[in-house]
C-alpha cells in the first residue's frame, strides 16, 4: 500500500473526466485507444471510428519511458501504418536499462502538430506540493533542468488565490491558458491523491488548446476509499500495472493470492533459484534486516529470495508459505554440493503467536523431510514473542524428528547472528 | 517540539475500544508502580449511551474506565489527559486525529491506522506543528517511556516488558520507523547498555506526523538521556536531516545509528518492500547513501546490521568509563497476577464449572445434540430426520426408533390445539388483545397449564401406573380411585363422546400403538378398566388426554429404560412437556389470529358475571 504508478491510458482517462471540473475551457480529444495482443482490430476500428480518420500516434504503454530513443513510437502515421507498426513489436522481447520484459500494450492517440513542447509535472513532500514547469519540455528535459521553475505550493493552500502566474517566468499570450490549466491539474492532483504526475511534453494548437501528449502518474493506493466515485470504484477500480519485465512466477503467484485473502501480511520474491541461502522471516522490518545483512556480509549473490511474513498469519497460510519457500529451495541441490541455508529469523514480534505460526512451519517441515535431506539443507531459527519457549521448542524436536539439521536460538542471539553462523567460513 | 511527551502521570484518552491494548497499558502501569492508571477514558463511536463503563484490572483488583460516546465529552471530563492513542482505522483517522488536535489539553496524538493516505498524513502533520502538538505516527505501534507510559500494544507482552527493562529508565534515547523492529530493538539495548529511556516507532508511511530528528532532538535536550540509537530506512529524507543535525551541532550526544535496506537494490525495480515510505525515490534516499553520510559526519554507524548490538554496547562502556552514567535506580517489579485463561491453559490453575450440560454443545461448527455419540445439526438436516428424532436426541438424549418418533408427532399434533375458548388458548387471546407481545400472550397461556388444564395426561398415566405398581385387578383400581383417592380416574370420561360415539383422536391413537408397540401393558390394562367403568355410564370411556399419558406409559416400556430411568421420565413432567410443545403451536395460532384482526382490548361483558356481596 503506497504509491503505486497508473497506465498512461488510465492517467490521460482521469484527467480527461476531472480536469474540466476546474478548468472547462479543457476540450481535450479524448481519443485514446489502447491495443494488447488480444485485439481485435475490426471491434477496435468499430469502437474508435477516428482511427480511420485521424493521424495517428502509438507507444508501448508499460510504465517506461525513453520510448522514442528505442524506436517504440509511431508519430504521423494513418491506420495501416499503425497496423504494421504494432504487428512488428506486439508480444517482441525487449531490453531497456538492464530489465528484460515482453511488449504488449500500446496506446493509440491522434497525432497533434506542433511546433513547442511544454513540460509540467507536480512532485510532493512533507510540506509542498511543488509545480515543475518548463518551457523546454520532451525529451531533454533533464539536460536542461536547470531551466525549470519550481513552485512550492504548501498544503493546504487555496489553489484559487494562489498567485501562480507571478512564480512562473513570463508566460506571454499563453498566460491565460497556461495558468489555469497548471491550477486545473494541480486541483486534480490535490483532489485525486497523486503522488506523483508528469505531463512531458504538452503541446498548446494553434486555437490554444491544451493537449498532453506523453504523461506519468503514481496514485497514493490507500487513497482509494475516498475516490469511489472516480479511480477507486469497486466495480472498475484503475489497474495498477506491474513494472516492465515483472512477471510472478507460479510460486510468487500463488503467495501473492494467498496475501489477497488474509489480514495478514505474506511476500515471496524469487531472486535466484539456484542460490544457497533462503529466508522465511517474520515482519516487515525483520525481513529487510536479514536481507540487508547477508547482502552486506558478500552474500548477495547466494540469496534466493526475499520475503516476510508478519501481522499474525494462521497456522494453514503459514504453513502453505512455508512450504512454497521449502518446495522452491529443494528444487535443485547447490551446484558444489554445499548444504543448503534455511534462515528461519525474525525479532521479537510484539504479538504474533511465535508457537502458532511455528506450528504451520512445522507441518510444512515434517512433510518435507525428504526434500530437506536430499538437498543437504540446514536450517537456522532465531525468534522471540508471545509462546517463544514453546514456538523454539517446537523447532528443536522437528529437526532431530525427520533428522535435518537445525539450530534454534532465542532473544539472547543477536538477531541476525544466525547469519554469519550459517555462512562464515564457508564463503 | 517539547522535549518530554510523557512522565509517570500521564494520562490517555484511548479513541476505539481495544480491550487488550487498555488492559496491558494498565498492566505496565502496575509493573511500573505507577500510583494511578494511564488509561483515564475511551471513546467508543458505537456504544448507544453518552457514558459506559469498562472493567479492568489493576494488578489484581478490577477497576472500571468510563467509556464515551464523543470524544469532546471525554476531553471536557478530563482535563488532565493529554495524550490521545487513536486506534481508529484508515478510514476515520484522519476526522478523529484532526479532532483531537484541535482539543486544548491534548498535546500528543498517537495514529495506530495503517494506509492512512499521504495527504491526509500530511494534512494533520500541518495542523499538529500549527497547534505546536506531535503527532506519533501513522501506521505505527507507538512508543513507550520506560517506568512511566506506554502508548497501546507497544512492546508486546509483559512478560517482554520486563525482559526489556522497560519498567524503569535506563539511558538510551531510541526511535525508529518500524514498530515490529522496535520491539527488538528494545531488548537489544537492554542487552547492551543500562537500557531504554524512551523509545519511539514513527512508522513506516512516507509522511509521518514527527520525524526521526524531532525526536532525536528532544532526547538531545533530555539531560536523563546519555545516548541515542535510531534505526532509520531507505526511502525519504528524513535521516538526511539527521546528517545535517550533527553537521551543525544540533546532535551533540553519541549516536548510534543504521538504516535498513541496504539490499534494496537486490530486488526487482518498482517492488515494494517492507514499509509503504521503504522505497528510494533518488540515489539519496538509498540505504547506502545513508548510511555513509551518518557514518562521514561522526555518527556510529556498524557495518551490518549484525554488530549494530555491539556498537552500542562499546558506545555505552565507553560513556561509564568516562562517569557519564548514572546508576540505574533498579527494582524487582512486582508481579503480575497472571490471567485466569492463561494460567488455565497452562494447566496451573482449575476451577469447578457451574453447570453441566449433557445433551446439547455448541462449541464445534455444528451444535451437536443427544447423549453418547452425539449427532450434528447438519446430519439432522441434511438426512432429513423427523422432528420426533430430534425431540429424542434433546429430551431422551437417545436416538428414539421409528415408531417412538411417530408417536411424540402424533402426540405433537393432537395436542396442538382445542379451540379459543380453553384455558390456555383463552389467556392467550385475552393477553394478545390487550396488546402485548407475542412471548407475553403466548406465557400468559402456557401459565394455565397444570392440574385442571391438560393435568389429566399426566395424571392418568401416574394413577395407572400406580395400579400396575401394587398390582391391584381393574376392578379394585377403579374402587381404589373412588374410595381411598376419592375422585374420578383421570383419563376417564368425556362431555359428549361416548362408547357410541367414539373419539376419532382416541380411535388413531390406539391402533398406532396397538399395531406398532410390541409391548403395551398399560393401554391393556385401562382398556380393561374403561369396559368397567362404561359399563356404568356410556361416557366414561378412555378420553384423548388419558390415552396419551397412558400409551406414553407403553412407550418407555420399549424404549429400554431401567424402572430408575422410567420414574424420572416421569418426575421431570416430561408429559406435561409434549403437552406444552403441542399446545404452544395452536396457542400462537390464536395470538397470530388476533393480531392479525387488529382485535380490541377483550372485556368480558357484565352479564357473564354474578355480581353479589
Amino acid at each position: 500500500m503506497a504509491q503505486k504508478s497508473i497506465y498512461e491510458f488510465s492517467a490521460k482517462k482521469l484527467l480527461m473526466t476531472e480536469l474540466p471540473k476546474y478548468f472547462p475551457s479543457y476540450n481535450y480529444h479524448g481519443k485514446l485507444a489502447v491495443i494488447t495482443p488480444e485485439t481485435d482490430w475490426d471491434k477496435l476500428v468499430a469502437e474508435h471510428p477516428w482511427l480511420n480518420t485521424d493521424k495517428l500516434a502509438a507507444k508501448p504503454d508499460q510504465l517506461f519511458g525513453k520510448r522514442g530513443k528505442a524506436n517504440l513510437l509511431l508519430l504521423d502515421a494513418d491506420l495501416n501504418g499503425l497496423k504494421a507498426f504494432i504487428t512488428e513489436r506486439m508480444n517482441k522481447k525487449i531490453e531497456l536499462g538492464g530489465i528484460k520484459g515482453t511488449l504488449t500494450r500500446f496506446l493509440v492517440e491522434p497525432f497533434v502538430p506542433h511546433e513547442k513542447e511544454f513540460y509540467v509535472s507536480i512532485t510532493s513532500d512533507m510540506g509542498n506540493d511543488t509545480v515543475h514547469f518548463s518551457f523546454e519540455g520532451g525529451i531533454f528535459v533533464e539536460e536542461n533542468w536547470d531551466k525549470v521553475t519550481h513552485v512550492p505550493v504548501p498544503i493546504g493552500t487555496d489553489i484559487d488565490s494562489f498567485d501562480l502566474a507571478s512564480k512562473l517566468p513570463d508566460l506571454g499570450d499563453l498566460k491565460d491558458t497556461l495558468v489555469p490549466f497548471i491550477k486545473g491539474v494541480l486541483k486534480v492532483y490535490i483532489d485525486q491523491d497523486f503522488a506523483f504526475l508528469e505531463i512531458n511534453p504538452f503541446a498548446v494548437t494553434a486555437d490554444k488548446t491544451v493537449v498532453p501528449l506523453d504523461l506519468k502518474a503514481k496514485l497514493d493506493d490507500t487513497a482509494s476509499f475516498q475516490h469511489l466515485d472516480s479511480w477507486g470504484n469497486p466495480d472498475n477500480p484503475i489497474q495498477f500495472p506491474r513494472a516492465f519485465g515483472q512477471v510472478l512466477s507460479k510460486e510468487e503467484q500463488f503467495i501473492a493470492d494467498l496475501d489477497e485473502k488474509t489480514g495478514a501480511s505474506l511476500k515471496f520474491t524469487i531472486l535466484n533459484r539456484d542460490a544457497r541461502v533462503w529466508t522465511m522471516v517474520a515482519g516487515g522490518g525483520g525481513s529487510v534486516v536479514y536481507t540487508d545483512t547477508i547482502a552486506d556480509m558478500g552474500f548477495a549473490k547466494d540469496l534466493g529470495n526475499y520475503g516476510e511474513y508478519s501481522g499474525n498469519p494462521n497456522r494453514e497460510h503459514t504453513e502453505l508459505y512455508a512450504q512454497t519457500v521449502i518446495d522452491v529451495l529443494t528444487e535443485r541441490p547447490d551446484p558444489q554440493g554445499r548444504p543448503k541455508v534455511l534462515l528461519i529469523g525474525g525479532g521479537i514480534a510484539n504479538f504474533t503467536d511465535v508457537k502458532a505460526t511455528f506450528l504451520g512451519i512445522v507441518a510444512a517441515l515434517r512433510k518435507s523431510a525428504d526434500k530437506l535431506k536430499a538437498a543437504n539443507v540446514k536450517i537456522y531459527v532465531r525468534r522471540g514473542g508471545p509462546n517463544e519457549k514453546e514456538g523454539l521448542k517446537l523447532m528443536e524436536d522437528v529437526g532431530k524428528e525427520i533428522g535435518v539439521p537445525i539450530e534454534v536460538y532465542d532473544r539472547y542471539t543477536h538477531m541476525t547472528r544466525i547469519v554469519p553462523l550459517s555462512l562464515k567460513g564457508d564463503s | 517540539m517539547t522535549n518530554g511527551l510523557f512522565n509517570r502521570n500521564t494520562k490517555a484518552i484511548i479513541y476505539g475500544f481495544q480491550r487488550n491494548a487498555i488492559q496491558r497499558m494498565l498492566d505496565f502501569d502496575f509493573v511500573c508502580k505507577r500510583d494511578t492508571p494511564s488509561v483515564a477514558a475511551v471513546i467508543r463511536p458505537s456504544q448507544t449511551g453518552a457514558i459506559g463503563y469498562h472493567k479492568v484490572f489493576w494488578g489484581g483488583k478490577e477497576i472500571v474506565i468510563p467509556i464515551y460516546r464523543k470524544f469532546d465529552l471525554a476531553v471536557k471530563r478530563h482535563p488532565d489527559a493529554d495524550v490521545v492513542i487513536n486506534f481508529s482505522s484508515f478510514r476515520s483517522a484522519y476526522p478523529t486525529t484532526m479532532e483531537a488536535l484541535k482539543a486544548d489539553t491534548i498535546k500528543t496524538v498517537a495514529v495506530i491506522a495503517e494506509g492512512i493516505p499521504e495527504r491526509r498524513s500530511r494534512e494533520m502533520r500541518k495542523l499538529a506543528q500549527e497547534t505546536g502538538k506531535v503527532i506519533i505516527g501513522p501506521a505505527t505501534v507507538g512508543g513507550i517511556q520506560a517506568g512511566a507510559f506506554k502508548i497501546g500494544n507497544t512492546a508486546g507482552t509483559i512478560e517482554n516488558v520486563v525482559l526489556s527493562k522497560l519498567y524503569r529508565p535506563g539511558s538510551v534515547g531510541f526511535v525508529s520507523k518500524s514498530g515490529g523492529m522496535s520491539n527488538e530493538m528494545n531488548f537489544a539495548i537492554a542487552q547492551n547498555s543500562d537500557g531504554v529511556y524512551e523509545g519511539i516507532a514513527i512508522g513506516g508511511d512516507r509522511y509521518a506526523g514527527s520525524t526521526l530528528l524531532e525526536h532525536l532532538l528532544r532526547y538531545e535536550a533530555n539531560p536523563k538521556i546519555k545516548m541515542m540509537v535510531c534505526l532509520g530506512e531507505v526511502g525519504g529524507t528524513g535521516e538526511i536531516d539527521i546528517v545535517n543535525a550533527v553537521k551543525d551541532g544540533r546532535i551533540t550526544k553519541p549516536l548510534v545509528m543504521w538504516c535498513i535496506g541496504t539490499s534494496a537494490k537486490l530486488l526487482p525495480a518498482g517492488l515494494q518492500f517492507g514499509h509503504a515510505g521503504a522505497m528510494a525515490g533518488s540515489d539519496m534516499e538509498t540505504a547506502h547513501a545513508k548510511n555513509k553520510a551518518l557514518k562521514d559526519v561522526g555518527v556510529i554507524v556498524p557495518d551490518s546490521y549484525d554488530d549494530f548490538g555491539d556498537k552500542i554496547k562499546e558506545t555505552f562502556e565507553k560513556l561509564k568509563t568516562e562517569g557519564k552514567i548514572d546508576p540505574v535506580d533498579e527494582f524487582e517489579p512486582p508481579k503480575l497476577p497472571m490471567d485466569y485463561a492463561q494460567a488455565a491453559k497452562l494447566g496451573l490453575v482449575r476451577r469447578p464449572t457451574n453447570v453441566i450440560s449433557t445433551i446439547s454443545d455448541e462449541r464445534g461448527d455444528v451444535p451437536m445434540f443427544g447423549g453418547s455419540p452425539k449427532v450434528g445439526l447438519d446430519t439432522i438436516v441434511a438426512e432429513n430426520k423427523s422432528l420426533g428424532y430430534t425431540i429424542g436426541l434433546l429430551w431422551f438424549k437417545k436416538e428414539l426408533p421409528k415408531f417412538a418418533q411417530d408417536y411424540i408427532e402424533m402426540v405433537v399434533k393432537l395436542t396442538s390445539d382445542h379451540g379459543p375458548a380453553v384455558s390456555g388458548a383463552h389467556n392467550a387471546i385475552i393477553t394478545a388483545r390487550a396488546g402485548k407481545d407475542l412471548m407475553s400472550s403466548l406465557a400468559t397461556g402456557i401459565l394455565a397449564i397444570g392440574p385442571r388444564f391438560g393435568g389429566a395426561i399426566s395424571d392418568a398415566a401416574k394413577y395407572i401406573k400406580l395400579a400396575l405398581d401394587k398390582k391391584m385387578n381393574p376392578q379394585e383400581f377403579v374402587d381404589y380411585m373412588k374410595n381411598v383417592v376419592g375422585i374420578n380416574i383421570p383419563g376417564i370420561g368425556h362431555r359428549i363422546k361416548s362408547v357410541q360415539n367414539p373419539d376419532v383422536r382416541v380411535k388413531l391413537l390406539k391402533e398406532f400403538v396397538l399395531n406398532n408397540f410390541e409391548k403395551h401393558p398399560f393401554l391393556d390394562y385401562a382398556l380393561e378398566v374403561e369396559k368397567i367403568t362404561t359399563s356404568k355410564r356410556n361416557n366414561l370411556i378412555l378420553n384423548v388426554d388419558g390415552c396419551i399419558g397412558i400409551c406414553f406409559m407403553d412407550l418407555l416400556e420399549n424404549l429400554d429404560l431401567s424402572e430408575e430411568e422410567k420414574a424420572d421420565v416421569i418426575a421431570t413432567e416430561m408429559l406435561n412437556g409434549f403437552f406444552v410443545l403441542g399446545r404452544s403451536i395452536g396457542m400462537m395460532g390464536h395470538i397470530f389470529d388476533q393480531k392479525r384482526q387488529r382485535a380490541a382490548l377483550y372485556r368480558q361483558p357484565w352479564d357473564e358475571i354474578l355480581f353479589a356481596d
